[in-house]
């Protein structure tokens, strides 16, 4: 079973916060939805897991009961422990008695939360925080879980502690579809899909992506074109059209995910402005 | 005070932490920290949350006090006058969200006593409405331009990128090299590991001491980890987990963190698994987790 938003468009009033935007997420993968603030990414998922009524395009996902759904606020509530945080959502599901002691206990000593069950949320880490909203997000074991940035404002050990849990549940059959503003984290996924206010820059498998990229990446030290130009440390990446327009005393480089997408938003930028 | 600084006459100090330890109660948030930051350098700052990056940041700036040794702001303990010839951008970035961008500039211009500074093209269009209803991309560099308005000779910054996308961050590291090039020398402490590569030179905190500093390898040192390909992920990745392997995705393949290859080979044999497995240098984060697996320590 595939899970997926097509061609959804999104306004909210006057603003276009999606403009015919694809993602598709298949049982036992992950697919990072990539973008800074403001991007679109929140609107896509919530259109994924039913939150947000599209203007035009089509969403295919579970019932609710299928859908695990964790927003980008965290979703637990701060006043209760994380016990009663897991009980409370579990009850919402049906889950009671020894059947949902047992799949709470499982998820919290998964994400290093099992000496943590009776203090209350808002006593926790930023990390420990994030991994209690996904430890409830999982209660109900769903088939599609959707991620809001699970790892923004996340140190990067319990980052790397957060990865490893999705990658357990991916692993277990679900679909997960996860947003975030790190590259690497979409390096890591499946497959990846870029966004910029509301468009998309880019999607595919990182294979994909780095392969349908047109244009060439220089390494120089010495940009001939400050606007098509950023930082590598001490030297600057420079985008050409073609390999062909390198000039003699730049270093054309293999493009990574970073040069990608940069060029791809650069290009959109000046778009926008020759059209205004 | 410094052996690497010793001889440099003509490149000043502009940042140093001679053996500097912070206390709260019986905690000990930095143990024994010794740093300096000379003029045109960026150095990154890396560190788990806890690791007493923030804590040793604000000593550095002279807003907390060392519980032991001593902190220098351009060759001397800082104080109101030497703390106007520095910049500092906090994570929450210090902005007033009910003023405009411009009358933010304006107010931070005038409590350095100098004129506002230009607005640069991305940020005309937005110069009067509130920072509350702009993008995180554009309050970064409103809180970037403000910090920048007296001219500082030193920058500290704490997570500037958070939050923002690949050509926002770009633009942020354009001007902080912009700075490093006209001799400002740069602290900053990220949790984008990508970064890293911006920086001129690394630090490591991990439980409040300074485990490691150099380039990216320096950093990763010894740790390695290992990639797992096979077309039997799933059952790959079950037993490696169920034998308590710290074990990831990455793309197609299965990574295991801080782990030994044989070990793995063994783990997935035993398993009836087939797959190529291939010892490869750990990244910078599993060398991270690998430090908060084993809190004493290297």
């Amino acid at each position: 079973m595939t899970y997926a938003v097509r061609s959804a468009t999104v306004r909210f009033g006057d603003t276009l916060a999606l403009d015919d935007v694809s993602l598709q997420v298949e049982p036992g993968s992950v697919v990072a939805v990539v973008g800074g603030d403001g991007a679109g990414k929140t609107t896509l998922l919530r259109s994924l897991v039913g939150k947000v009524q599209l203007a035009r395009g089509e969403v295919n996902a579970p019932a609710p009961e299928g859908i695990g759904y964790m927003p980008a606020t965290g979703g637990s509530w701060s006043s209760l422990s994380v016990a009663q945080n897991m009980d409370f959502v579990g009850g919402i599901y049906g889950l009671s008695g020894k059947a949902l002691v047992s799949r709470r206990d499982q998820l919290l000593e998964r994400a290093s939360l099992g000496h943590s069950v009776d203090r209350l949320a808002s006593q926790l880490s930023g990390g420990m925080r994030r991994k209690l909203g996904f430890s409830m997000a999982m209660l109900h074991d769903p088939a599609l879980l959707v991620l809001d940035e699970p790892s923004t404002g996340v140190d990067p050990v319990s980052r790397v502690d957060l990865w490893r849990l999705v990658s357990e549940a991916a692993a277990a059959g679900a679909a997960v579809v996860m947003s975030t503003t790190y590259l690497d984290e979409a390096e890591r996924a499946a497959s990846l899909l870029a966004l910029d206010s509301g468009r998309t820059l880019a999607s595919g498998t990182l294979t994909d992506v780095l392969g349908s990229f047109g244009g060439a990446i220089a390494r120089t030290a010495s940009p001939r074109r400050r606007a098509w130009a950023w930082r590598r440390g001490r030297e600057y990446h420079e985008y050409w059209p073609t390999a062909l327009d390198v000039p003699f005393d730049a270093v054309a480089v293999t493009p990574d995910l970073e040069d990608v997408v940069v060029t791809l938003s650069m290009l959109k930028q000046h778009e926008s402005e020759l059209a205004s | 005070m410094n052996p690497a600084a010793a001889g440099a006459v003509h490149r000043p100090v502009l940042l140093a932490a001679d053996r500097v330890s912070r206390k709260f109660g019986a905690f000990t948030a930095v143990d024994d920290v010794t740093l300096h930051v000379m003029p045109g350098e960026v150095v990154g700052l890396l560190g788990a949350n806890g690791a007493g990056k923030t804590t040793l940041m604000r000593m550095l700036l002279g807003v907390l006090a060392t519980t032991v040794g001593e902190v220098e702001l351009f060759g001397d303990p800082p104080d109101r006058e030497r703390r106007r010839r520095l910049g500092y951008t906090p994570q929450g970035l210090g902005l007033y969200d009910d003023l405009t961008v411009r009358e933010n500039l304006a107010f931070s211009a005038q409590a350095y006593e100098v004129s506002p500074p230009e607005l640069p093209e991305a940020l005309r269009p937005v110069a009067d409405r509130l920072i509350a209803e702009i993008p995180l991309g554009l309050q970064r560099q409103v809180a970037f331009l403000s910090a920048l308005s007296h001219d500082p000779e030193v920058l500290v910054l704490d997570e500037p990128t958070s939050g923002v996308d690949a050509l926002a961050r770009a633009t942020l590291w354009d001007t902080i090299r912009e700075q490093a090039e006209k001799g400002v020398g740069v602290l900053v402490s990220t949790h984008n590991m990508a970064e890293a590569e911006q920086c001129d030179r690394l630090l490591l905190m991990s439980n409040a001491r300074l485990v490691a500093q150099g380039s990216e390898a320096d950093i990763i040192g010894s740790t390695t980890a290992v990639a797992v390909r096979t077309s039997a992920w799933a059952r790959a990745f079950a037993a490696l987990s169920a034998a308590g392997q710290p074990v990831m995705l990455a793309g197609r393949d299965v990574r295991v963190a801080d782990a030994d290859a044989d070990q793995v080979r063994k783990v997935l044999a035993d398993a009836g698994v087939t797959a190529e497995v291939t010892g490869v240098p750990a990244t910078i984060e599993e060398r991270m987790m690998a430090l908060a697996r084993a809190p004493e320590g290297p």
